[in-house]
């Protein structure tokens, strides 16, 4: 496939970057969540409440900014939400999860896991999938998300508690990622029956920012091997910012398609570790981009490009896995001006670039 | 002292308990207990914060680190020691945001350092203003994760600046690593980029303060 090829849909387009080979131009996903609020003049809050807000917000989205992908994520406490817990919101950035369910290691000895279909949030998710694959069939992939069990708590217990946890109590471990998996089993497989096309696996945790590789072998990627094992639909699994360049063969032994990388890291060397076992999505800084002009935004992308295009294996993306609700608009519109510009293969301009980001 | 430094490191970083402890003990044969906190411990923690900021060393290390190292300081440098008085008046606080754990690390490993500081927990803008003040700060910490917080450190320096409370601000989190312009544009003093970058600013402005 080269530029002389009629245009592909956003589906193809990945599917084809997926298989490490090079489609019409390098495939676009804006993980742009708040911003369907802004389009649709709602609070994140009231935004978030139906699932027809959402999907009006997606669709929008879409359009606007010219992405490759639907992300009917709403926000990452939506989960905790199911086990019990609350959601505090913000007017101007994504919505934070409150008090831990878990409060002392005691009670995951009673815990129970939630199940999907017995709870509301989860539901309005669903249905939000439901309604955008109505909407697109199988032209645009539908990426849906799930907390992995190793990172899900962070949420439910704290970060302090849970690394606490992690090396001091192991069994107490054990039995919470029982738990989790079959939570988040159920939880993955219930959006790809609604249409996702697939799983973005958020797994911060297991990234060498938050724990060394040697514990990760131990928990996180046993974890993930168990969990993406039962998922019936390809994953990616995202470090939402956080270094993984000494883990990117490990992460690929869990049987994922595609890892999410950091800024912090190089994209040429992550590309190499990769070794076509698994495509990268990323990398550009989304904290960075609240202050870009659409001058930065291009060389940003051309950056992104240069490194990792070649040869396809690569979905151009934020770092985090959503876009901040700072980021303007026409950083969002620069930044498809710029794959349009210089995403289409062949990318032959790549031998005369120099970088100017 | 090099040699020890390196095996205290060591052993924190694989969270051999027995052998830093062990290491510890055997510094304190030779010098004062904050003579131990200044050349061993304090040193330590900044390679391990180093590390991190690298990427050679996980977060999980950096917080048991420096939980550890508050343990056998606390032994041995009570909060009541003369030793932890001369130093400025300081607090450390989550601005509007829920994510404890780089608070709870800096507060480890400040303390780990011989500080005594208030913990504020967590709290919002006017709030955290009052406090300040009331308090009569001289260094204020301010820990973030999310954005939205970061920027709203801008009005906690301004309306500080605004009564000319004479304390500095330095601010950490995840916002201000990824956009290392962004705590000049929030009007802060400095950032620290690890928790034991954030021990050796405030050591550096000690002088000034006093």
């Amino acid at each position: 496939m080269n530029a002389m090829s009629p245009s592909m849909t956003s589906m193809q387009r990945t599917l084809t970057t997926l298989g490490q080979q090079e489609p019409d131009r390098v495939p676009l996903f804006l993980l742009t969540t708040m911003h369907g609020a802004k389009e649709l003049g709602l609070s994140i809050e009231e935004y978030f409440s139906r699932a027809e807000n959402v999907v009006a917000g997606q669709m929008r989205l879409l359009q606007k900014y010219r992405g490759d992908c639907l992300y009917p994520f709403f926000y990452a406490s939506i989960e905790t939400e199911a086990w019990g817990g609350s959601t505090l919101f913000l007017p101007d950035g994504p919505p934070l999860c409150g008090p831990p369910v878990i409060t002392c290691p005691e009670d995951i000895d009673t815990l129970q896991a939630p199940r999907v279909m017995e709870s509301p949030c989860l539901q309005r998710v669903l249905e939000t999938i439901r309604q955008l694959k109505e909407r697109v069939g199988d032209t645009v992939p539908i990426i849906a998300v799930a907390i992995s069990p190793f990172s899900l708590p962070v949420m439910q217990m704290g970060f302090d508690k849970y690394i606490e946890l992690i090396y001091e109590q192991p069994a107490r471990f054990e039995r919470l990622m029982d738990l989790n998996i079959g939570f988040t089993v159920e939880w993955a497989n219930a959006q790809l029956a609604a249409g996702a096309t697939a799983i973005c696996y958020f797994d911060p945790l297991s990234s060498t920012t938050n724990i060394p590789r040697e514990l990760y072998l131990t928990t996180g990627q046993q974890v993930a091997k168990r969990a993406i094992g039962q998922i019936k639909g390809p994953t990616a699994t995202h470090m939402a910012s956080g270094r993984c360049l000494p883990i990117v063969a490990d992460i690929a032994d869990t049987g994922t398609a595609v890892v999410g990388v950091s800024m912090l890291e190089d994209l040429g060397e992550l590309k190499a570790a990769a070794a076509k076992r698994v495509s990268l999505l990323g990398n550009l800084n989304g904290i960075e981009m609240r202050r870009w002009t659409p001058r930065d935004a291009e060389a940003h992308v051309k950056r992104a490009i240069a490194q990792a295009g070649r040869g396809g294996g690569f979905l151009l993306a934020d770092n985090h896995g959503e876009i901040p609700w700072q980021v303007p608009e026409e950083v969002l519109l620069a930044i498809g001006d710029a794959v349009e510009k210089w995403g289409r293969y062949p990318l032959d301009w790549v031998d005369s670039w120099t970088d100017t980001a | 002292m090099d040699q020890q430094i390196a095996q205290f490191q060591e052993a924190l970083e694989s969270l051999d308990k027995l052998r830093a402890d062990a290491l510890f003990r055997e510094a304190l044969k030779e010098n004062t207990p904050i003579q131990v906190v200044e050349r061993l411990v304090v040193p330590t923690l900044v390679r391990v914060g180093q590390a991190w900021h690298d990427g050679t060393v996980a977060l999980s290390q950096v917080y048991m680190s420096g939980r550890f190292c508050e343990e056998l300081v606390e032994r041995v440098l009570p909060p009541s020691d003369p030793d932890r008085k001369h130093q400025p008046r300081s607090a450390i606080v989550v601005l509007s945001d829920y994510h404890m754990l780089g608070k709870r690390i800096v507060y480890s490993v400040m303390r780990a350092s011989g500080f005594e500081l208030f913990d504020y927990g967590r709290m919002d803008v006017d709030e955290l203003v009052e406090r300040v003040l009331a308090d009569k700060l001289r260094v204020l910490m301010i820990s973030v994760l999310i954005l939205p917080s970061a920027l709203k450190v801008r009005d906690v320096c301004a309306k500080l600046k605004a009564v000319g409370a004479p304390v500095k601000v330095l601010v950490g989190g995840a916002p201000f690593l990824f956009d290392e312009q962004m705590w000049r544009e929030v009007g802060a003093d400095a950032m620290g980029s690890s928790a034991a970058e954030a021990v050796s600013i405030v050591e550096g402005w000690m002088g000034e303060l006093q």
